[in-house]
């Protein structure tokens, strides 16, 4: 049995960023990380940019992103979903972030190749997430505060309203005086998933760690902590069908559909391929193709495609005729043979422009594809598996402006959460690029530094 | 031939690399990689060659093992250089067996040692001045002329059929200005930012292997530069050896030496250290030894100076003449060939 003033648990970015701040305020830590020291950093050793606020330059980003453009840019994603006073706080806070961020040994470095339209809201990560979540584990080895890897926490003892312990799978009690919750949320469990989402969710993938299973989420909620967010949602992207069940990560994303026809498993068009440019329609498309049979489509393309789009992980199927690449994917050949020549009948001339709405739409075609609109007709064809790919869920922990866990008779008094377990507060529907990271950049360190004002 | 195997593992990770991009900013492997249209045998050869092994991609890798993607870029890399290296010598079975085995460095070292005994004994001088009262000038470049050109003429050799196989054309001025800059600061090295790569600490940053190379290059350059001012002097003003300290010999060749002795001696410390299944783990005891025949030269080179005028100097003479011996004979089939392929590819222009 151990008593440390601050047990924070989980080991990603939310996790660590709260325990620099109650070490460097002289507390006496521990982190309790679920997975092995390898694995460690839960989902934020997949991410690769930090949305910041700045008034004019600042470290690699060029130009100013200010609150309002920030806020509105939130508002958009999340059609309104968002508490407003977290969500200005996180935003403002992220400007003093950056800085904090090299001080403690992250490297950012210009917006990567392929990136060019974040090079003004987001800093990237040298070497991503995983290099940042090496260097906040080495500046906490450096501050002395205690990292147990392997070390699943299943229940938070919450006895008579305050924390006391975190209670290990082996039993082990690790006593504290004040407890910051950074453990992710539930989307690695898939029977929490096929639950509230339904039974399709047992063909998702799961694009990072399989250790943000919600345990400690669900554990608290059971003792009556209150929630927020959909409970029944998670932000789903389409991503490539044969990526692992879990971990894929960033490579996994296919970015093809714009200029692709995509079927289901019947070898029929289900939605307007080219409606808006990637960026702005991947996140629809995991629910798309979760709405199709078996939840799988295929994106289909032919040799003019090529080039347009980042190059996949996985090589597509390749063949010489329609027909051919059906058979590869397993699809019915003259069905698809007919969608092919439906659509193509539906291609009119005009110019085509990728990357921008070119306005080269289909005639007569239901649906539609509004833009990037060309006939299939030059052989090799590709075809891609698309499946939806889960990111995170929505489901989290109210929580006040200074992180502080809102129990069911009133604030829990030393108890503080950060990171995605919370997200769902400020993150009610969609996503915005490098603002999960923001989030638990500013809470962590806000959840840090109330912890260890507590115990001090 | 080409070992295929390992082209085909380098090319499987390029692609994963290429979806990912990450570490885009650590060196110049990765932009280079990215603006391929295509991965072939030949352009994987070029990229392992420009790798430096700082490993900064590896410990930064979402899918480094035991993830199922099972990247490790620095060692399937460092596998194709040397195959690279091994591939282009001649003959290859003389890389390949000082490439791999530390104890065959020692033994031609030891050899090298022997020989030097030998020819003091039998060809001593009836007189001379400094060292060349032990063994003649003439009987120095008679040993000494051949064993550095020939084993240069095989480098070059070697050289030329990788400068085709991956598809180098002619050098322009900017090429070779660009490859001198990168060399000079050992930029691919620092890890993008100054941070420098991740040799001895696991995932933490250092300097401490780009800084040790440095001292072991410019310490080299030195040496050899001190050796080249001397024979200038010795044929073109008729000075000749012994000279004194405040000589250009001396001035090159003491701090030459000591950087050198400092260098090679931090390089093997900080190989004890790092993870060995990151580089090419079956070459490690050629690499180490490769290290401590640098280290040799150096430090006899100093013991040498600093036992003028002792009845040690003889036997130091040889061992140091032996050492230096060993190593220029061994140069197309060691770890020293690694500067020579990493300056072609860092002159071969990114098209």
């Amino acid at each position: 049995m151990s008593q440390y003033d601050v047990v924070v648990i989980g080991g990603g970015n939310a996790a660590l960023c709260a325990a620099i701040e109650a070490a460097e305020a002289g507390a006496d830590v521990i982190i309790l990380e679920s997975a092995p020291q390898h694995m460690r950093g839960g989902n934020s050793r997949h991410t690769r940019n930090f949305r910041c606020m700045h008034q004019g330059p600042l470290s690699v980003l060029t130009d100013t992103y200010d609150e309002a453009e920030y806020y509105d840019d939130l508002l958009r994603v999340t059609k309104g979903q968002t508490d407003p006073e977290l969500a200005r706080l996180a935003i403002r806070e992220s400007e003093t972030c950056l800085p904090w961020m090299e001080r403690h040994g992250v490297i950012f470095q210009g917006s990567l190749s392929g990136t060019l339209s974040l090079d003004r809201t987001n800093a990237f990560f040298l070497g991503g997430g995983k290099a940042l979540v090496n260097a906040y584990y080495a500046c906490a080895e450096d501050l002395g505060v205690t990292i147990r890897y392997d070390s699943e926490v299943r229940h938070i003892d919450l006895s008579e309203g305050r924390f006391s312990a975190a209670v290990l799978t082996d039993g082990t009690r690790i006593e504290g005086r004040a407890v910051v919750l950074a453990s992710g949320g539930f989307q690695a469990d898939l029977d929490w998933l096929t639950r509230a989402w339904g039974p399709e969710a047992a063909n998702f993938l799961i694009r990072g760690t399989p250790y943000n299973r919600g345990v400690v989420l669900r554990d608290v909620l059971d003792q009556g902590a209150v929630s927020v967010g959909d409970p029944t949602q998670c932000h789903c992207v389409a991503i490539d069908g044969r990526a692992p069940k879990f971990d894929g990560g960033i490579v996994t994303r296919l970015d093809c559909v714009p200029y692709a026809l995509v079927v289901n498993r019947d070898a029929a068009r289900f939605y307007d391929e080219g409606e808006d440019v990637w960026p702005k329609r991947y996140a629809i498309w995991g629910r798309l193709v979760a709405a199709q049979p078996d939840q799988i489509a295929y994106a289909i393309t032919d040799q003019k495609a090529q080039g347009l789009f980042m190059p996949p992980v996985f090589a597509p199927v390749k063949a010489d005729t329609i027909e051919g690449l059906a058979q590869l994917l397993g699809l019915p050949g003259d069905a698809l043979r007919q969608t092919v020549a439906e659509y193509n009948s539906a291609c009119r001339d005009g110019s085509f422009t990728p990357g921008v709405l070119d306005g080269l739409a289909t005639d007569g075609l239901d649906p539609p594809k509004t833009n990037w609109a060309r006939p299939l007709d030059t052989p090799p064809y590709y075809g891609y598996m698309l499946r939806p790919g889960v990111t995170f869920t929505y489901l989290g922990l109210k929580v006040t402006e200074r992180a502080q866990v809102q129990g069911a008779h009133g604030l829990l008094p030393n108890v503080w959460a950060a990171g995605e377990i919370m997200a769902g507060s400020i993150l009610g529907q969609g996503y915005l690029a490098g603002f999960g990271m923001t989030i638990g950049t500013v809470f962590g360190r806000i959840a840090g530094q109330e912890a260890a004002a507590h115990v001090g | 031939m080409l070992d295929n195997t390992l082209s085909d593992e380098a090319a499987r990770q390029f692609q994963i690399c290429n979806s990912c991009r990450y570490c885009e900013g650590y060196c110049d492997v990765f932009p280079q990689l990215f603006s391929l249209p295509e991965m072939s045998a030949a352009q994987a050869t070029h990229l392992a060659n420009l790798c430096h092994n700082c490993r900064g991609c590896y410990y930064a890798c979402q899918y480094a093992p035991p993830h199922e993607f099972d990247l490790n870029l620095p060692a399937v890399l460092a596998e194709l250089r040397q195959d690279t290296w091994e591939r282009h010598a001649r003959p290859q079975a003389l890389a390949r067996v000082f490439h791999t085995h530390g104890v065959a460095v020692a033994a031609v070292l030891i050899v090298g040692f022997a020989l030097l005994f030998f020819a003091m004994a039998a060809l001593r001088p009836e007189a001379g001045e400094g060292f060349y009262a032990y063994l003649s000038h003439n009987a120095m470049v008679l040993i000494f002329a051949p064993a550095f050109v020939l084993p240069l003429l095989g480098l070059a050799v070697s050289l030329r059929s990788y400068w085709r196989e991956i598809g180098g054309g002619w050098v322009t001025w900017a090429d070779l200005k660009r490859m001198g800059g990168s060399v000079a600061r050992m930029k691919n090295l620092s890890g993008g930012a100054g941070q420098g790569c991740n040799f001895e600490q696991g995932a933490r940053y250092s300097n401490a292997r780009r800084h040790a190379h440095q001292a072991t290059l410019w310490g080299f350059l030195m040496c050899f530069a001190a050796t080249s001012v001397a024979t200038l002097m010795h044929y073109g003003l008729g000075w000749e050896a012994p000279y004194p300290f405040w000589s250009p010999p001396k001035l090159l060749g003491v701090p030459g030496g000591i950087l050198l002795c400092l260098g090679t001696g931090a390089l093997a410390w900080l190989k004890l250290r790092a993870e060995k299944g990151l580089g090419a783990a079956r070459v490690w005891g050629g690499e180490m030894a490769f290290v401590l025949l640098l280290f040799t030269v150096s430090a006899t080179g100093l013991a040498l100076y600093a036992a003028t005028g002792t009845g040690a100097v003889p036997a130091l003479l040889a061992i140091h003449l032996g050492a230096v011996l060993a190593f220029f004979v061994l140069t197309p089939y060691t770890k020293m060939v690694h500067g020579f392929y990493r300056m072609a590819a860092l002159m071969k222009r990114n098209t």
